[in-house]
């Protein structure tokens, strides 16, 4: 789960670890008063969305007046913002953060993750901050600087001063070795995956401020973190993958034409990139899961096709824990009820497989069947090509 | 032999008495898995599909001898049940659970350090050594005794493995589900490590998915260690980039997480890669002629 910078900053805050001064609008009012009340001449304005690549987009901006905040704050509300991770049709920007523009000195970039090859939490430094990390971590691997962390001790002040000095922040060693104490702590308490205060800025006094942070939960453990779930913001997320959730289905929309009902995560993948092979695309990622009702099922199929891209469905069931009997009564009732006027192919598998089958052909239902993966696929992809032409 | 369990494994089953477990275990003993008891707090001293019912593992593994554990407990309690079964001294510990908070299992893993409990899971299907031992979730029904290694994170891309297989007359001898967490027990190349050594596989069968480099650190091992033939696979070849595909840990955060680069990473270390999952029991048979196993690893009468 994802938040927003304010919410980020905020959690900072409680940590102790400095932010700028500033706070969260929804008004071009708000936004000069938040300006007259932090004081100063320059302020910075930030659209607050989830996705990154808000700079580059322009949704973050400078105001050397008053007059020019007021300009951006009522340009950035209420419009879209499309950056690099938004695709082409951006997200609407319902506030922004106003804050007091720093003097910057230098920028350094830190992060905490879980990290997969150590299977410990890691922390990862370099001394230019802002920067795209990934590709840093390509390119010059000798200006990245990490620290793993033992579980059962945390993270130790030597580890940080070695951090600090790879940083060149010899001058700055206590303030910054608090902050990176404090940020671990946050991270370990709150059940992140991945937290990136992006940049930790000097400013021209010598202080150190937390400038930007993003910030990843743990969706498996938001049932402990009640305060962190309640900053979950739908409004960043597509309606039809909440509404999923909500009926236990983990759905993730694409852009192809086939949209896809399977039970498993990996099965399912591995079905879209069967789609894939036999020349179409997925329009979808759909996991039933475990136990699928034919309610369930019924609810998959109205999801998958409130996309309008939606041209094919593939049904693709392995069953272990799952029956082939209550995904067939699933397909047959909504195919029904919901008058579903697209080509739907389904492939059974496993537990009561045979009186799933039976169910299918006994509806006297136009539903095209298919013995293994491959045919599925191939079908489904053939299917959509008669809607096409 | 096999690999982690076989018909000598003594099974217990943590979370005995709840709904799942109860299916899923009754299912393992009519297919002959031994089942000598379980655990479900507060309802020790009871009987459950007559079998003891006991109120700690500790308490379990000394009446019973028991030392492979299938932990059916939820989510938010499966570490807990976890880590008293590493403090029981269990052998082999599955967890099935999927949604157990990631850093628990951070902190799980360093609680291992000096203790020799090999951890399936956890969003596992689990272990089966067909018709010995069955430690999961997974249809019996599907695998017949062979001599195919699989691995897996996925549970239901493992049966669809194992049903291409069964098509061709290939058995297994073992298969594992490792999960599809990011922070997991056993890990790809550990469970190869435990096939190239056991004398009842001839061949192994990786299934993997996006994220994480697992699947290429375990074939890069097996380039240099194994003498038997390992055919890969890689899920999510059409998955965006930085979404969650399901799983936890199933999602490219870089250039080297994705199907793609695995699988040209796994080709170019010489394993059998396969591109379309729909064939995956073809390349099986493929690698089988090209080396000269055919009469091993076909199934038995």
């Amino acid at each position: 789960m994802n938040i927003h910078e304010y919410q980020a900053k905020e959690l900072l805050r409680q940590y102790g670890i400095p932010v700028p001064l500033g706070e969260v609008v929804y008004s071009v009012k708000a936004a000069a008063r938040v300006a007259e009340e932090i004081g100063g001449q320059r302020w910075v304005v930030k659209a607050q969305i989830h996705a990154g690549g808000r700079g580059k987009a322009g949704g973050v901006k400078l105001a050397n007046s008053m007059e020019r905040l007021a300009e951006l704050a009522d340009q950035m509300i209420g419009s879209r913002l499309a950056t690099e991770q938004t695709g082409p049709e951006g997200q609407r920007v319902q506030r922004v953060l106003v804050e007091r523009a720093a003097k910057i000195d230098r920028e350094i970039y830190l992060g905490f993750i879980v990290d997969r090859d150590s299977q410990r939490i890691v922390v990862i430094a370099t001394a230019e901050g802002g920067v795209d990390v990934e590709e840093m971590a390509r390119e010059h691997p000798e200006r990245i600087h990490k620290e793993v962390v033992d579980p059962a001790i945390g993270l130790l002040d030597f580890q940080c001063r070695k951090i600090a000095m790879a940083l060149g922040l010899q001058d700055r060693m206590s303030p910054f070795v608090r902050i990176l104490k404090r940020f671990y702590r946050c991270f370990r308490d709150k059940d992140m995956l991945l937290a990136e205060i992006n940049p930790l800025v000097e400013t021209e006094d010598g202080d150190l401020l937390a400038l930007d942070c993003k910030m990843v939960f743990d969706d498996n453990s938001l049932f402990r973190q009640g305060e962190i779930a309640e900053l979950r913001d739908f409004d960043e997320e597509d309606p039809k993958e909440v509404e999923a959730t909500g009926h236990g289905l983990n759905y993730i929309a694409l852009d192809g034409q086939v949209g896809c009902i399977v039970n498993g995560a990996g099965l399912a993948m591995a079905t879209m990139d069967a789609v894939v092979l036999h020349g179409a695309r997925p329009a979808n990622f759909l996991d039933v899961g475990g136990g699928a009702s034919p309610e369930k099922v019924a609810n998959a199929f109205r999801i998958v096709l409130k996309d309008p891209n939606v041209k094919a469905i593939l049904v693709n069931i392995f069953a272990g824990i799952n029956r082939c009997d209550w995904v067939a009564t699933g397909v047959v009732q909504a195919t029904r009820d919901q008058r579903i006027v697209v080509p739907i192919v389904v492939r059974l598998a496993g537990t009561n497989e045979v009186e799933g089958r039976r169910i299918l052909s006994e509806s006297g239902l136009d539903l095209i069947t298919a013995e293994d993966l491959d045919e599925a696929a191939a079908k489904a992809v053939a299917a959509l090509k008669a809607v096409e032409a | 032999m096999s690999v982690f369990v076989d018909r000598s494994s003594r099974v217990i089953i943590q979370g005995f008495t709840g709904q799942h477990a109860t299916f899923h275990a009754a299912e393992a003993m009519a297919g002959g898995t031994n089942v000598v008891g379980g655990v479900t707090p507060g309802k020790g001293g009871s009987t459950h599909l007559d079998r003891p019912v006991f109120n700690s593992v500790a308490e379990a593994v000394a009446e019973t001898g028991a030392d492979v554990s299938g932990i059916f407990a939820p989510p938010q309690v499966a570490v807990d049940a976890l880590l008293e079964a590493i403090e029981a001294g269990i052998r082999v510990a599955v967890i099935i659970a999927d949604g157990v908070p990631v850093q628990d299992m951070v902190r799980t893993k360093r609680y291992l350090t000096g203790r020799s409990t090999v951890i399936i899971g956890p969003n596992s299907p689990g272990i089966i050594t067909p018709g010995e031992c069955k430690v999961g979730i997974m249809p019996s029904h599907i695998y017949r005794k062979g001599r195919i290694g699989v691995v897996s994170k996925s549970g239901t891309l493992n049966y669809e493995a194992v049903a291409q297989m069964g098509k061709l007359g290939l058995g297994q001898s073992t298969c594992v589900g490792i999960g599809g967490d990011p922070v997991n027990g056993v890990d790809f190349r550990t469970v190869m490590q435990a096939f190239e050594e056991d004398d009842e596989t001839d061949i192994v069968v990786l299934i993997g998915e996006i994220g994480g480099n697992q699947e290429v650190e375990a074939a890069r091992w097996a380039s240099h260690y194994m003498n038997k033939p390992v055919v890969g696979f890689v899920a999510g070849a059409s998955a965006p980039r930085g979404r969650r595909m399901g799983h936890a840990g199933a999602v490219i955060s870089g250039e080297s997480d994705t199907a793609t680069a695995k699988l040209d990473a796994m080709e170019a270390l010489g394993l059998y890669t396969v591109r379309n999952p729909a064939d995956i029991g073809d390349a099986v048979l493929r690698a089988i002629k090209e080396t000269g196993e055919h009469h091993h690893a076909r199934a038995g009468p």
